[in-house]
């Protein structure tokens, strides 16, 4: 068997290359955004404890 | 913990898997008999055997908290799986559209490589609901390593019977008689080995962090008295680390 030319492989592989690259950015980018996320939460409720230690400083 | 030194092994990761991809294409040479479509081996082969170790390791993992009952085992064990099953899925399509140029079909039942793959991937897809289906958490890890451990040690198995088989139609590739690589093809197929580990531990590492995150999350607002008593316990897949705040 001949192999084939390249403007009949080219498409397979650019094909495989692409769902490749983009599987794994589909799964960075989901990951990325539950980060995000999870880093406001964080942040939001880091302030409130330090809200609740200071109102409990005041008080004492 | 797991965040430390993401950013860096990121930026290696990255700059790895574009120089594989910048040798796989233009610096490698075409195979006599594939010509260009060969190219796609080097993301594919390597993804595949990352698969099989993924699963082998998330296999010892799992020993590793049914020994100590460590839930931080279990995570470190889904999230490997997790992994595997991404770039699993990834083997297939690659693989497929392969298939497709070199033999003129998207899949041949016939080819026991190909088919005990979906076999193993068949299998690791019921980990998931597996997990799901048991709501005491204690006793969801204990029986999802269990599963991961005879899975792991399926997946060797597997391999080992497959390469013994006598009728296949699926390339050898790191065969002592007629697979074995020359020269340029060898370094790339190497140097993509190299970049695609990276790649499976950068992606592991990545996950585990957001784990991580997500149970301190869940403590800190223990903490403050968040939760809420009368809202029913959220039943999840994913194992729940009750060690969230230790180092580790």
């Amino acid at each position: 068997m001949a192999p084939l030319p390249l403007h009949t492989a080219g498409p397979y592989v650019a094909g495989a290359y692409i769902a490749f690259f983009l599987i794994v950015l589909i799964y960075v980018a989901i990951m990325a955004s539950k980060l995000t996320r999870s880093e406001r939460t964080l942040t939001e409720l880091t302030e409130r404890v330090e809200q609740r230690q200071r109102g409990e400083e005041d008080d004492g | 913990m797991y965040g430390k030194g993401l950013r860096p092994l990121s930026l290696i990761t990255a700059a790895s898997v574009a120089l594989t991809l910048v040798a796989a294409l233009y610096w490698a040479p075409n195979d006599a008999y594939l010509g260009f479509l060969q190219k796609i081996f080097y993301v594919h082969v390597p993804l595949a055997i990352l698969t099989l170790c993924g699963f082998v390791a998330a296999g010892l993992m799992a020993i590793m908290h049914l020994r100590t009952r460590d839930s931080r085992w279990d995570m470190r064990s889904y999230v490997a799986i997790h992994i595997s099953l991404i770039f699993g899925v990834t083997v297939l399509i690659t693989g497929s559209i392969w298939a497709r140029g070199a033999w003129g079909h998207w899949w041949v039942w016939q080819d026991p490589t190909l088919v005990s793959f979906l076999l193993v991937m068949l299998l690791y897809a019921t980990y998931q609901p597996l997990r799901f289906a048991i709501e005491d958490p204690e006793l969801q890890a204990r029986y999802a390593s269990v599963f991961a451990v005879t899975a792991g040690a399926f997946v060797p198995i597997c391999f080992i019977v497959v390469r013994l088989a006598p009728g296949y139609v699926h390339p050898r590739t790191l065969s002592n008689i007629n697979g074995n690589l020359p020269g340029r093809m060898q370094v790339v197929f190497y140097l993509a080995m190299i970049s695609m580990t990276l790649l499976w531990v950068t992606l592991w590492r990545f996950e585990m962090t957001a784990k991580h995150v997500a149970a301190q999350i869940r403590r800190l607002r223990g903490l403050l008295g968040e939760e809420d008593d009368a809202q029913p316990v959220r039943r999840s897949a994913a194992p729940s680390l009750t060690h969230a705040g230790s180092p580790s």
